[in-house]
């Protein structure tokens, strides 16, 4: 699976990071994290608000820091 | 139960669907809510007469004295602005799990410049916000075609019409002044945004940004029960008061040295009415410096308390916030320099005009 974490790098950004690899842990699902850091590429995307999860091309969440569960809840899917 | 759904109709944000479970708020949400609030008021009463207690009897300091005054001044002020704090953030971070940016930027598009200079000031007060999300979000005003104008009146209102500064404000310098800086900072926000949009400066936005008005905005809508935004409201508080409660005790500590130590009129010399050329030098020294509202408020406090000018005061504390340096490097990615110039000019003679109004008035 391959999971995008948006964001330019602030403290909502970080957390959203740590919960993705905290969930991936957990979960033990075969995932990798790569972080987008570009605005250019992050607007690309589509998204317009920080921190914003993508898992496998789609987005699941934008705008707000996840919960472990959700996140979990997106691996196991 | 928390759901994510795609948004695929215009559910208004303040009125739950009927038939939803768990949306509206419970007897025991609210009873909970109201004595906690009892509770804190009964505990936020007792602050200055323990303050005294604490200081003139317990420690048995002289009233009037340098050192009693200062000791005072920290003992009341630390846990009054705590309290304060941690309340209305608590407040602001239910209110804001109602203003999401998507929501106010889908309104902010279909509304002409003048009525949406005026809601992008308002709504710049409730969404959540920070410096870093400043670029997603103009990316994100520019390709759902809201006004430049109206960008800018958001961009400025966000940081420097801020429910921190505000509460600090009154609790510190009292009601009037807490007004003035609300009042002065949405109207500075207002007027630059609609000054700037006058320009007609949208080719002096970068070409790449330009290109994503074609381009599709993903929304992802949440579904919040009242326990979510309750847990809203707790995580704000965790994480801002978690955040400045540093910065307020260091605030209020140089405010009681000053309170105590340094002499009334020690300021009014070069921060006074007289002094007209200490509202541009406020302005220019504010800019590089970049604190939080809750930094540099008590800061404010102080000087004022020692012969400084309101008006000088205050376009220093705007200064500082609205016009900073680390955001207009960021921004850089997105807008031409020349832009930023504009920016930066328009919002400083509003500054500078605050400053000399206030020193005329008051």
């Amino acid at each position: 699976m391959e999971i995008k974490v948006c964001g330019p790098g602030c403290s909502s950004c970080e957390k959203t990071q740590k919960i993705v690899e905290a969930a991936i842990a957990a979960t033990g699902v075969d995932a990798t994290l790569t972080k987008v850091t570009d605005f250019q590429e992050i607007a690309k995307l589509g998204i317009f608000s920080t921190p914003a999860v993508i898992a496998d091309g789609d987005v699941k969440s934008v705008g707000n820091i996840p919960k472990q569960s959700d996140v979990e809840g997106w691996l196991s899917a | 139960m928390k759901s994510i759904k795609n948004r695929t109709e215009g559910t208004d944000c303040c009125s739950p669907s009927p038939g939803t479970p768990n949306k509206k708020i419970t007897v025991k949400q609210s009873s909970m809510g109201l004595f906690g609030l009892i509770v804190w008021y009964i505990i936020y009463k007792q602050l200055l007469p323990f303050s005294h207690f604490f200081s003139y009897d317990l420690l048995g300091l002289e009233k009037g004295s340098h050192l009693g005054e200062a000791i005072q001044f920290f003992v009341y002020d630390t846990p009054k602005v705590m309290m304060l704090l941690t309340l209305i953030v608590f407040v602001i971070g239910i209110l804001r799990s109602f203003f999401t940016q998507e929501r106010t930027r889908k309104y902010l598009a279909g509304k002409r410049e003048t009525a949406g200079n005026v809601m992008a000031a308002l709504l710049g007060i409730v969404t959540p916000f920070c410096s870093c999300s400043a670029v997603p979000l103009f990316l994100g005003f520019v390709q759902a075609g809201v006004p430049l104008g109206v960008t800018f009146s958001f961009l400025i209102a966000a940081p420097m019409v801020n429910e921190i500064a505000v509460i600090l404000l009154y609790g510190l310098l009292g009601w009037k002044v807490a007004a003035i800086y609300l009042g002065t900072g949405l109207l500075i926000a207002i007027i630059s945004g609609w000054v700037i949009g006058r320009f007609n400066l949208e080719h002096w936005i970068e070409d790449w940004v330009q290109e994503l008005r074609s381009a599709e905005a993903v929304v992802i809508e949440e579904t919040l029960t009242w326990s979510d935004r309750i847990d809203r409201g707790r995580e704000a508080v965790r994480d801002i008061v978690g955040k400045v409660w540093i910065y307020v005790v260091a605030g209020i500590g140089v405010g009681a040295a000053i309170h105590g130590y340094v002499p009334e009129t020690f300021m009014a010399s070069i921060m006074g009415k007289d002094a007209w050329w200490s509202v541009p030098v406020a302005v220019v020294v504010g800019i590089p410096m970049y604190s939080n509202a809750a930094g540099i408020v008590p800061v404010v406090e102080a000087l004022l308390g020692k012969g400084a000018a309101l008006g000088t005061v205050l376009a220093f504390m705007m200064s500082v916030i609205a016009l900073s340096l680390p955001e207009m490097v960021i921004l850089r990615k997105v807008l031409k320099l020349k832009l930023i110039a504009v920016f930066v000019a328009v919002v400083g003679s509003g500054i500078l005009f605050t400053g000399f109004l206030f020193n005329l008035i008051i």
